[in-house]
Parts: C-alpha cells; sequence; structure tokens
C-alpha cells in the first residue's frame, strides 16, 4: 500500500515539475538570447560564449531610450500606485464602515465591475482626445490618471475584502470613545490592513507596470514606457533580436525581485482581487 | 454628527470624482464622438454630424467581423484549455504535501511579467529560421513549421502562448478554491469506500462549482481585452488570420484616424460586452458566485 502511494506521489511531483520546466524554460531561453551575439542568435546555437553587446546596446547606446522608458514606468508606476491606493482605501473604508445606503455601494462596485470589463482601448479613444484638450496627453499626469483609473476597480475590491475582515466592535468602540474618522482610519484601520495594502500596492503597481495599449496611446517618445520600448524592438523592418531579448532580460527583473519578497502576498492579492 | 457627515462624503467623493471624470465623462464622449466624422483643420479637430451612418457601416466592416470571430474562437480555446490545465494541477497540488509554495511560486512568474515581454519571448521562440521550437521539430525530423506566418496556424500558435501565460492564474485560484474545501466531507467520503474518481464527480466539482465559474468568467474578461501579446507576435496578420477586437479598434481609430467610427465600433463592443455581463449574470444567479 504505502509503495503505491509513493509511486503515485512520484508521478504527481513528476507532472508538476514538468510543468514548471515548462513554465519557466522560455524565461531562461530569453536570457540566454540575451547574452548571445546576433550571429549566434540568427545560427540558433545552443551553446555559446556569454556576451554583454545586447545590455550594452540597451543600456548604454545614444539611441536607445531604455534607460529613459525604465524611469517613466517608475515614476507612472509609483505615481498611479500611490492615487490609486489612497482614493480605493477612503472609499473602501467609507462604503464598508461608514453606513451609505445600498444603492451607493452598489452603483459604485456595479460600476467598477462593468468598467473593469470593458477593453481599455475602448475608452483610449476618448482618454487621448479629451487629454489633448486640455494638455494632458504625453505627460505623466495623464498616464498615471489613466492607469490609476484602470486598476481603481481592482484596488477598491482587495481593499473592501480586507477592510471587511477589521472587526465591526473595533471600529465602533473608537467611535464610542469619541474618535473622528480621521483617526480611526489611521490608527484602528491601516495598522490591521497593511498586509492588504502591501498586495494591493504590489499588484497595482505590477499592472501598471505591464499595461501596453492606453500608454501606446497616451504617450510618445517622451514618456514612453518599459512595453513600448520592448515593442519598439520589435516593430521595426529588422527586429533587434539581441536588445529585444536583453530589455526583456531588464524589464523582468522588478518582477524578480517582488516575487521573491512578497511570493504570499501576492497569491493572496490575486485570488482576493479575483474571487472578492 | 455633522463632522461625520463630511469625512463620510470626503472619503467616498475622490473614487467617485475619478470614476466620473475618467470613465463616464469619456464614454459620454465617445457617444457624441460616434455620431460624427472628425476633419483635422489647422491641427484642431472639427466634428460634422453625420447622424448613425458610422452604426450602419459597421455589420459590412471585414475587419471588425474577422475581429470578433477570432476573438470569441481565441477566448473560448484558450480559457477552456487553461482551465482543463490549471484544475488539474491544481488537484495534484493538493494531493502532495511537500513543494507547494515552490509550484506556486514559479506558477505566479508569467502573470507577473508584462504581456509584450511575453509576446518578444515567443517570438523568438517561434522563428521559423532560429526559433528553439523548430530546431526541436528538426531534431526529431519534422519540417520546420511557420508559427505567426501561416493563416492556418497563426491563431493557434498565439493561443498556445496565452495557455502558457494563463493556465498559472487559473491555477492559483482553482488551488486556492480547493485549499478552502472543508476537508471531513472528503474523509467521511474515503470512510464510505467512495473511488477517487467518484470524490472528485460527486464531491470535489460540485463544490468547486462557484471557484470554477468565477475563474472562467475572470479569464473570459482578460482574453477579450487582449492586445498586448498579439501586437508583437503577429500584429493581426497574416491576412486577418489573428485579427482581434481590440486590434480592430486600435486600427480604425488611430491608425487610419476615422475617429468616430472607431468610437461608434468602440461603443458597439461595450454594448455586447454589457449584453454578455446580463446575461452570464442572470445565468450564474443563485449559484454562490459574486464576480
Amino acid at each position: 500500500m504505502s509503495e503505491r502511494l509513493r509511486s503515485a506521489d512520484l508521478l504527481r511531483h513528476a507532472v508538476l515539475f514538468t510543468f514548471a520546466v515548462i513554465v519557466l524554460f522560455p524565461f531562461l531561453w530569453i536570457v540566454m538570447a540575451a547574452f548571445k551575439t546576433q550571429i549566434d542568435l540568427l545560427m540558433g546555437r545552443f551553446f555559446f560564449q556569454p556576451n554583454l553587446t545586447g545590455f550594452v546596446d540597451v543600456i548604454f547606446d545614444k539611441t536607445s531610450d531604455f534607460g529613459r522608458n525604465f524611469m517613466n514606468s517608475m515614476i507612472v508606476g509609483i505615481g498611479s500606485t500611490i492615487l490609486v491606493l489612497v482614493v480605493a482605501t477612503l472609499a473602501a473604508f467609507s462604503l464598508y464602515r461608514l453606513q451609505w445606503p445600498g444603492w451607493v455601494l452598489h452603483s459604485l462596485l456595479g460600476w467598477s465591475v462593468i468598467f473593469h470589463m470593458v477593453p481599455p482601448i475602448t475608452l483610449a479613444g476618448a482618454w487621448y482626445t479629451m487629454m489633448r484638450s486640455v494638455g494632458l496627453d504625453n505627460t505623466y499626469t495623464g498616464l498615471i490618471l489613466a492607469h490609476a483609473t484602470l486598476n481603481l476597480p481592482m484596488a477598491l475590491w482587495m481593499m473592501g475584502v480586507f477592510i471587511r475582515d477589521v472587526p465591526k466592535e473595533l471600529v465602533e468602540a473608537a467611535q464610542i470613545d469619541g474618535a473622528n474618522v480621521p483617526n480611526i482610519l489611521w490608527n484602528v484601520v491601516l495598522p490591521i490592513v497593511r498586509p492588504g495594502i502591501a498586495a494591493t500596492s504590489i499588484l497595482t503597481f505590477v499592472f501598471s507596470w505591464n499595461e501596453f495599449p492606453v500608454a501606446l496611446v497616451l504617450t510618445q517618445r517622451q514618456t514612453a514606457t518599459v512595453p513600448l520600448g520592448i515593442g519598439k524592438y520589435a516593430q521595426e523592418n529588422t527586429i533587434a533580436f539581441t536588445e529585444m531579448a536583453a530589455a526583456s532580460t531588464l524589464s523582468i527583473v522588478p518582477a524578480l525581485i517582488l516575487l521573491v519578497f512578497a511570493q504570499k502576498l501576492i497569491v493572496r492579492g490575486l485570488v482576493s482581487g479575483a474571487v472578492k | 454628527m455633522s463632522a461625520d457627515r463630511f469625512w463620510r462624503h470626503a472619503t467616498l467623493w475622490p473614487a467617485i470624482l475619478l470614476f466620473v471624470a475618467l470613465t463616464i465623462l469619456p464614454l459620454a464622449n465617445l457617444l457624441a464622438l460616434s455620431f460624427n466624422d472628425v476633419e483635422w483643420v489647422n491641427r484642431t479637430p472639427v466634428w460634422n454630424w453625420v447622424g448613425v451612418s458610422n452604426y450602419q457601416k459597421l455589420p459590412d466592416d471585414n475587419l471588425l467581423r474577422a475581429g470578433l470571430l477570432n476573438t470569441v474562437i481565441f477566448a473560448v480555446a484558450a480559457v477552456a484549455i487553461q482551465m482543463l490545465i490549471g484544475f488539474i494541477l491544481a488537484l495534484l497540488t493538493t494531493q502532495i504535501t511537500r513543494g507547494r509554495s515552490f509550484y506556486r511560486t514559479i506558477f505566479i512568474l508569467p502573470i507577473l511579467v508584462p504581456g509584450i515581454i511575453i509576446g518578444a519571448i515567443w517570438k523568438l521562440m517561434y522563428s521559423y529560421d532560429f526559433g528553439v521550437l523548430n530546431q526541436v521539430l528538426g531534431f526529431l525530423g519534422i519540417s520546420a513549421l511557420d508559427w505567426l506566418g501561416s493563416p492556418n496556424l497563426a491563431l493557434l500558435s498565439v493561443i498556445i502562448v496565452d495557455v502558457w501565460h494563463w493556465t498559472p492564474f487559473c491555477f492559483l485560484l482553482l488551488l486556492a478554491g480547493l485549499e478552502s474545501l472543508p476537508d471531513d466531507i472528503f474523509e467521511a467520503a474515503r470512510i464510505d469506500g467512495a473511488t477517487g474518481w467518484q470524490i472528485l464527480r460527486d464531491i470535489t466539482l460540485p463544490l468547486m462549482m462557484p471557484a470554477i465559474i468565477v475563474t472562467f468568467v475572470f479569464r473570459m474578461i482578460l482574453a477579450f481585452k487582449v492586445f498586448d501579446e498579439i501586437y508583437l507576435l503577429t500584429g493581426g496578420g497574416p491576412g486577418t488570420a489573428t485579427e482581434v477586437i481590440s486590434f480592430t479598434i486600435y486600427r480604425r481609430f488611430f491608425t487610419e484616424d476615422q475617429s468616430g467610427y472607431g468610437a461608434a465600433m468602440s461603443i458597439a463592443v461595450i454594448a455586447i460586452i454589457a449584453a454578455m455581463i446580463i446575461v452570464a449574470t442572470r445565468a450564474t444567479a443563485g449559484r454562490g458566485s459574486k464576480v
């Protein structure tokens, strides 16, 4: 019996391990490509002398925008994350703890569900014309506002889940003690939902970092983000494969760092953001 | 009390303002735009009222037809495969005792990486001349395939990328669902001598229905928005083989500068999605799932 159990367990591990390899292999492949010379890459060589020209071109070449793209993505990612987090936390606290009538809660959450389902490109045209008319196209502010709006539904649900988990009695006790709303939020609720804030900010930042179509529409060369930089390597007449691979490898680094430090938080965030 | 009233409003209004300014107003703008044709005079747009003629053009648009059809094929095929593989992997993971967090960590990676980079990675691997996939085929004595360049194969190649990209997401959500099922029911079933297959069919699947529906709906929504990977892999081609709806809108609105017509298309797509949401909510109402 135990013999059979053990071999079944071995089989499960074998299947899961195979899938883990399938998931990891493409990443390994692009990192390897990043270290190849253009010739090694185009000859499809498995064995090669590691070489840094791809990275040097991407980082130091005068015609490369990658450093600027990276900075732009950081600014937009951090800016929109802070904005979303403040707005979503306040709204979630308000909706779940400050006795709004049901229709307010439902219409706001309902609208955020509908908006979340619509492809961003359908609204990007309107965003472009509106931002152009107020001079916000091709600015950080414009893209930060757009990314904040795109991520607000998810942040609202996630913070809602975490704030609903804060015991009602704590909030009520603080109210009886005469604490005002900012005090309750700052001293009672925020310390408890800190893991939720961390999870929400990580995912909001990642989604802003990853976002492509809206950034494509709202930015030009000076404000273009990392995904646009990658897209450019592949869209020119001759694809710069080595540079594309090197830039891609560099752009995966933030995700890897977050993954190592916050694996549990990310899983919790993804699950509660989706399942609610 | 009046201070409380103030704070109640002060905490909620930022969210309402953001939604109104960046979703409601643009939607109204889009609706107005869809009844006009836009001409550029001295770098300023001039709107010419054309009534519903932009909407009348929609049914005859071959690109739109291809975009809608491909989006549906892509979404249904990709999501079905992802759900199946994701569920099997999640089941296997609940049955092992060691290494759960190891697999979970690895499986989140594709979700966190920009779609455009997923496209770049696979473009490299799909390359006809030097891609690793054709090298493997050559090693097996099979002739090379033009993964992204052949009209018959391109959509399938894009679906394969999406399956690789998003199966881990299904895995994570379904695993969370499986881990939250009560243990005692399974123990009781095992004591009663139920086989593994019976447990799966009569206990696990019915209990998992809400989680399965939520995961399915969530993935379908994301699949309908697909843009980045296709932009990099095929650009909608060859011909219209991988044209998807987001792409059609982008093309009409921005590349071809037909913003009035593109707006009408956007409104039509939003209407279709709203209709699907209503049908889906009706169909799943009372199943205990809240999306």
